[in-house]
């Protein structure tokens, strides 16, 4: 078998329901973009699980890594003031 | 000997494991982790495409529409099983036509279950209920494991394949309670695929040397006897239900301890069977090289076009 390399990779996220976000759902290989939305269909819809596809070629997407990620957080670990709970509000005040 | 540096990484790997947490591509994990989750994955995967052929063999003969379509629908779920595990091996860095050279030159094992022969209508039956029944035990169990893609790809795989075991109980139900004909199908096709999808649990923990590694880190949460056991004890009341009879005279179910005694499994016929010495071993890989060959064609002609059309934009 001559030169028979694979499809570049697409991620797939799919959109359960109008108001959802999209999820990942996994990958697919395929030639185009219009062929990754049906093989991503078909591979991942069969039971209805969403109204709309999203592909995007797998090397399109930039990450954050994994082993970097306590220092590249680490910013909003320490502003408790971002959360509602630090203000302290008198009790029988509504709607706050 | 590790470096204090691979110790490190190890303890926190073990760490997150124990405490229940998911690895995900991209985070470190030992080499060996890495390895025995491409080979588990790819080889589930292998599973599922080789495990489209013997029922496929059936979609031109199915007995009635309605089953057809069914059959059609199942069938082409295994395809889409098979690739999401593919998709899932690939995070950790294997290419698909290195996994698909393994299978079609015998290099990566598949489930050995699907080394044998669909005889009759009843056996489609007999592999829904008993083959699906057994593998949605075991993907229960894979589902809670460690690695973060392959146990996505379990619960996705879970959700399908419970039609799968119903429609092939189903079968047998509509046999066991048609014309006598149609009950010895059934009762046949019971006969002759109870014990290979007893065996499909994989052998004794004992025998399988990979075992308690895979158990450390989570990827396998429980032994494959255990998993046997509890197929045995839910499936033979399934069949007695509809009057029918398991191949084992030294079945019987034990009052004390809740579970079901079985006679001696033929690990032989399994290793023999493992080694490439199935009844269907050389049909089904040659399927797979000739499906491969034979859709070169397509691959080719989705590439040029792919390229014909970047070339046009480009221009």
């Amino acid at each position: 078998m001559s030169q028979d390399t694979q499809w570049p990779l697409w991620e797939v996220f799919i959109q359960p329901n109008a108001g959802i976000p999209h999820k990942h759902a996994g990958s697919v290989h395929a030639a185009d973009a219009e062929s990754a939305l049906m093989n991503a269909r078909d591979v991942y819809t069969r039971r209805s699980e969403g109204i709309n596809i999203w592909v995007v070629p797998s090397n399109a997407i930039t990450a954050s890594s994994p082993e970097d990620s306590a220092s590249f957080f680490e910013p909003s670990n320490d502003k408790p003031y971002r959360h509602p709970t630090f203000y302290k509000i008198p009790d029988g005040v509504k709607y706050l | 000997m590790n470096t204090m540096e691979e110790q490190k990484n190890l303890d926190s790997f073990q760490k997150k494991i124990d405490e229940g947490l998911k690895i995900e591509p991209k985070d470190w994990m030992p080499e060996a982790y890495r390895k025995q989750l491409i080979r588990m994955m790819s080889q589930h995967a292998h599973s599922e495409i080789v495990g489209m052929l013997p029922e496929g063999n059936w979609i031109t003969r199915a007995p009635s529409l309605r089953r057809k379509a069914v059959l059609l629908s199942k069938v082409q779920d295994e395809a889409g099983h098979g690739l999401y595990l593919y998709s899932a091996a690939e995070t950790l860095g294997v290419d698909r036509t290195e996994l698909l050279q393994q299978l079609h030159t015998g290099k990566a094992k598949y489930s050995s279950i699907f080394n044998y022969p669909t005889l009759t209508w009843a056996d489609v039956g007999a592999i829904g209920w008993l083959v699906d029944g057994a593998a949605i035990m075991n993907q229960t169990m894979l589902a809670r494991g460690s690695y973060g893609p392959y146990s996505r790809a379990m619960v996705r795989i879970c959700k399908e394949e419970s039609f799968h075991n119903r429609q092939g109980f189903e079968i047998m139900t509509v046999l066991a309670n048609g014309t006598a004909e149609q009950k010895q199908m059934a009762q046949d096709a019971l006969n002759r695929w109870w014990w290979p999808a007893i065996m499909m649990l994989g052998p004794s923990d004992d025998q399988s040397p990979n075992s308690e590694q895979l158990m450390r880190w989570k990827v396998k949460l429980e032994s494959n006897d255990e998993i046997r056991q509890r197929f045995i004890d839910r499936t033979v009341p399934q069949g007695l239900f509809i009057g029918l009879t398991f191949p084992d005279k030294d079945l019987k179910f034990n009052e004390s301890t809740g579970h079901y005694e079985h006679g001696p499994i033929n690990w032989d016929e399994f290793f023999n069977v493992v080694k490439g010495n199935g009844p269907c071993n050389r049909e089904r890989i040659k399927a797979r090289v000739n499906a491969d060959k034979e859709g070169f064609w397509v691959r080719e002609a989705a590439r040029a076009y792919a390229e014909k059309k970047k070339a046009m934009v480009a221009a």
